[in-house]
């Protein structure tokens, strides 16, 4: 995530093909998706997906525009960094011969991550957390060789102000 | 009671008082035309499924209604795709119903399969897959509302035939029922009154302003509105190539079309206007050319119903989201109330006169032939302008005839044009006209076509001799891809590369005879008004009159791509003077 990268939380009705609609939209019009995550929301009939954008080639609010027009995006809310939650998890088979086992299980520990499989010369680890800390144990994992790594793309929520209510969201119209 | 989902279907296309669809059967849409056998909607039986598309196309311009066309799965559904995009680039109303393979065979690769909703969903505003007959009052009704509402496109439903053959229990959703479907979908068509205030302020203190229309003013059915905003005003209207006939081209105000083959004087207008006021315009790049010398000391109101379409291309000052007849309506209300209470409007009158000047020294003009020499297709078109009976509707297809039927017909009322602006599709004209012709049997329908254009859909003819659907086609021929040509004359050195069709094929006279139509053939300029009085004297069959004109007549005014429209190239005759137009 660097200066052009902005988040979107978009709520949409659950319905086939509608992760469709959204990519293509993102295909046709030349717009760069850097992360995506898309799962059913608080009902059952919408989902919320969390697409962190490259705003570099398209200004970002022809984005917001563009995607406002799907007949099934029922809400967008352009997450400001400083004013939101944001997590993600990354899985991650780190080359661990035995003399190097111990480093990467202290390292992981350091980082308060998981070790999910030791391997003879490999092991599995898990880390949720904030984007940026994932970056920093991505970047210390690479030293010792990543032999696959996956990350799911963040997930966001806007933080809540002292009384508890929603921030107000932004949308597009 | 139950009834099948393909009676569904059909009393929920006539709960939409769809009056006419166009389409052609086969095989995973068979059942819905069963049915179809006792319903009050007239069926059109086309020849090519992209005609359907565009017939409803044609009939959706003319009457402000969705054109509906159905047709069964795969290649037909694909020959739709054509169209979808014709009608998504230029915001025309249009309903597609498809017919898909069962919903037990979708994606086993069965015969004529094809993932309709996946081809489609970039060229429609909305599509759907019916999975259950339950579903398909309900989404039909979306359907059109969606077309209808906000900024008009296409929609497309895909219909299993296992769907059509299933029993369901009738029953028609409310219109609150629709929308409260439809959570996304709230269009916003009542400008914001503040920004509407302060475009009234803008507009009376603009010493050059112009009214830059383009088809959203159509689509709202604001041309009353529009014509009171300019008298009111006292400002010049420009009306792009979707707009024509949006304001009367005979009226003291109109500069005609902009853009790159615009007339000078509007081309001039918005190059040197210090306010823009877009109603319903989308800054395409024919007409703004290139985009850092586009109108450079002008301010921008732009009242559009897409917010996606508010600084898309150029950053307005004044954004409106809204409804061109809603807005306009209130802009003059704002406008008298800010008069009324004292406010002047800036003195126009130099603007004015430098404006007279440019339409008097650049008027649209062409060298006529001499006595023996080639026709000029321009010379056609006034002939067929100066007899057209009253109301008649003109129908183009893409290229250079397309230009000289928008330069040279005299546009005096709304909805009389029909062309393909935004997706340039080749082989519009024959089959939207026959749409249009059925959307309003009462007026006469001229087709503008080029023999390129006419050689994609001529066969729609046979569908127009057997359906009495009695339209004219002026083929402009002269044996070539025109506009094309034109472009490989002026900017490759004339090498002409696979340009030219042929002189002697087809013989469009006996091909048209062979479908059912009286064909005419000229050659000369004595023969033009001969020919079109002929035309227009038959009412019972379509007529095809062959003009073989000039080849080497290219069109003017013409902005090379890529160059700012102050690098407008006038006809040699004006070339002389362009500086006067700086």
């Amino acid at each position: 995530m660097n200066n052009t990268h902005h988040i979107l939380s978009v709520l949409v009705q659950n319905r086939p093909g509608v992760l469709a609609r959204v990519a293509s939209l993102f295909a046709r019009r030349g717009y760069n998706i850097f992360s995506l995550a898309v799962a059913p929301a608080e009902s059952d009939a919408q989902s919320r997906i969390t697409i962190v954008v490259d705003v570099e080639s398209s200004p970002l609010e022809q984005i917001v525009k563009q995607l406002f027009k799907l007949v099934d995006v029922v809400k967008i809310s352009e997450l400001d960094p400083t004013e939101s939650v944001e997590r993600e998890l990354l899985l991650a088979t780190v080359r661990a011969a035995p003399e190097d086992r111990s480093q990467v299980i202290e390292l992981t520990s350091i980082f308060e991550g998981k070790i999910l499989a030791v391997g003879t010369t490999a092991i599995t680890v898990s880390l949720d957390g904030h984007p940026s800390k994932l970056d920093d144990f991505e970047a210390l994992l690479d030293g010792y060789g990543l032999v696959e790594l996956q990350r799911t793309g963040r997930v966001a929520l806007s933080k809540l102000d002292r009384t508890a209510q929603p921030r107000a969201t932004r949308k597009a119209s | 009671m139950k009834i099948t989902g393909a009676q569904a279907l059909i009393r929920s296309l006539e709960h939409e008082n769809v009056d006419v669809m166009f389409g052609l059967p086969g095989g995973c849409i068979l059942p819905a035309y069963d049915p179809l056998l006792e319903s009050t909607i007239r069926h059109v039986l086309v020849r090519h499924e992209q005609g359907a598309g565009h017939m409803a196309e044609g009939y959706a311009h003319v009457t402000g209604r969705p054109g509906v066309a159905m047709v069964t799965s795969g290649p037909a559904a694909t020959n739709l795709v054509t169209p979808l995009c014709d009608a998504y680039m230029d915001s025309i109303p249009m309903v597609a119903i498809t017919g898909q393979v069962s919903t037990t065979a979708i994606g086993s690769d069965a015969f004529q399969e094809c993932d309709t909703v996946g081809i489609t969903r970039s060229v429609t505003k909305h599509n759907e897959l019916v999975m259950s007959a339950d579903d398909l009052p309900m989404l039909i009704r979306q359907a059109f509302h969606i077309a209808s509402t906000g900024r008009p496109g296409p929609t497309l439903v895909d219909v299993p035939k296992d769907v059509l053959q299933a029993q369901m229990t009738w029953h028609w959703p409310s219109d609150d029922d629709v929308i409260a479907s439809l959570p996304g979908y709230r269009p916003n068509t009542k400008g914001h009154p503040r920004m509407i205030k302060e475009a009234a302020k803008l507009i009376l203190s603009a010493e050059r302003p112009v009214l830059y229309v383009g088809g959203g003013v159509l689509k709202a059915r604001a041309a009353e509105a529009l014509r009171e905003l300019a008298e009111t005003t006292g400002i010049h209207v420009v009306t792009t190539l979707m707009a024509r006939g949006a304001f009367p081209d005979d009226h003291p105000l109109c500069l005609g079309m902009p853009g790159m083959h615009g007339n000078a004087a509007a081309v001039a207008a918005m190059q040197r206007s210090d306010l823009l006021i877009n109603l319903g315009a989308r800054f395409d790049d024919r007409v703004t050319g290139r985009l850092d010398g586009f109108a450079p000391d002008a301010k921008v109101i732009h009242v559009d119903i897409d917010p996606a379409e508010q600084g898309k291309v150029r950053k307005p000052d004044v954004p409106i989201v809204g409804d061109c007849r809603d807005v306009i309506g209130k802009l003059v209300n704002a406008i008298r109330h800010q008069l009324d209470s004292g406010a002047t409007q800036a003195d126009t009158s130099a603007w004015k006169s430098r404006i007279s000047g440019w339409r008097e020294q650049f008027p649209l003009t062409y060298e006529h032939s001499d006595p023996g020499h080639a026709l000029k297709p321009q010379f056609c078109l006034e002939q067929l302008r100066d007899s057209a009976p009253e109301g008649t509707i003109l129908v183009s297809g893409v290229g250079q005839h397309q230009m000289w039927a928008s330069q040279y017909w005299n546009f005096t009322e709304p909805y009389s044009w029909v062309n393909s602006g935004g997706l340039g599709t080749m082989g519009f004209s024959v089959p939207a006209a026959i749409g249009a012709k059925v959307g309003r049997p009462d007026r006469t329908v001229w087709a503008v076509d080029g023999d390129g254009c006419f050689q994609m859909t001529a066969q729609e003819l046979v569908t127009a001799s057997v359906e009495r659907i009695p339209i004219k086609v002026a083929i402009l021929n002269n044996s070539y891809l025109g506009m094309v040509r034109q472009w490989q004359e002026m900017f490759y050195e004339e090498r002409y590369s696979e340009v030219y069709l042929s002189t002697e094929l087809p013989d469009f006279v006996k091909w048209s005879e062979a479908m059912g139509c009286v064909g005419i053939r000229v050659d000369s300029p004595e023969e033009v008004a001969p020919a079109i009085d002929k035309a227009n004297s038959i009412n019972d069959r379509p007529v095809v009159v062959d003009f073989r004109v000039d080849a080497s007549e290219k069109v003017f005014p013409m902005v090379p791509a890529g160059a700012t429209n102050d690098d407008l190239v006038l006809p040699a005759s004006q070339s002389a003077d362009v500086g006067s137009l700086r």
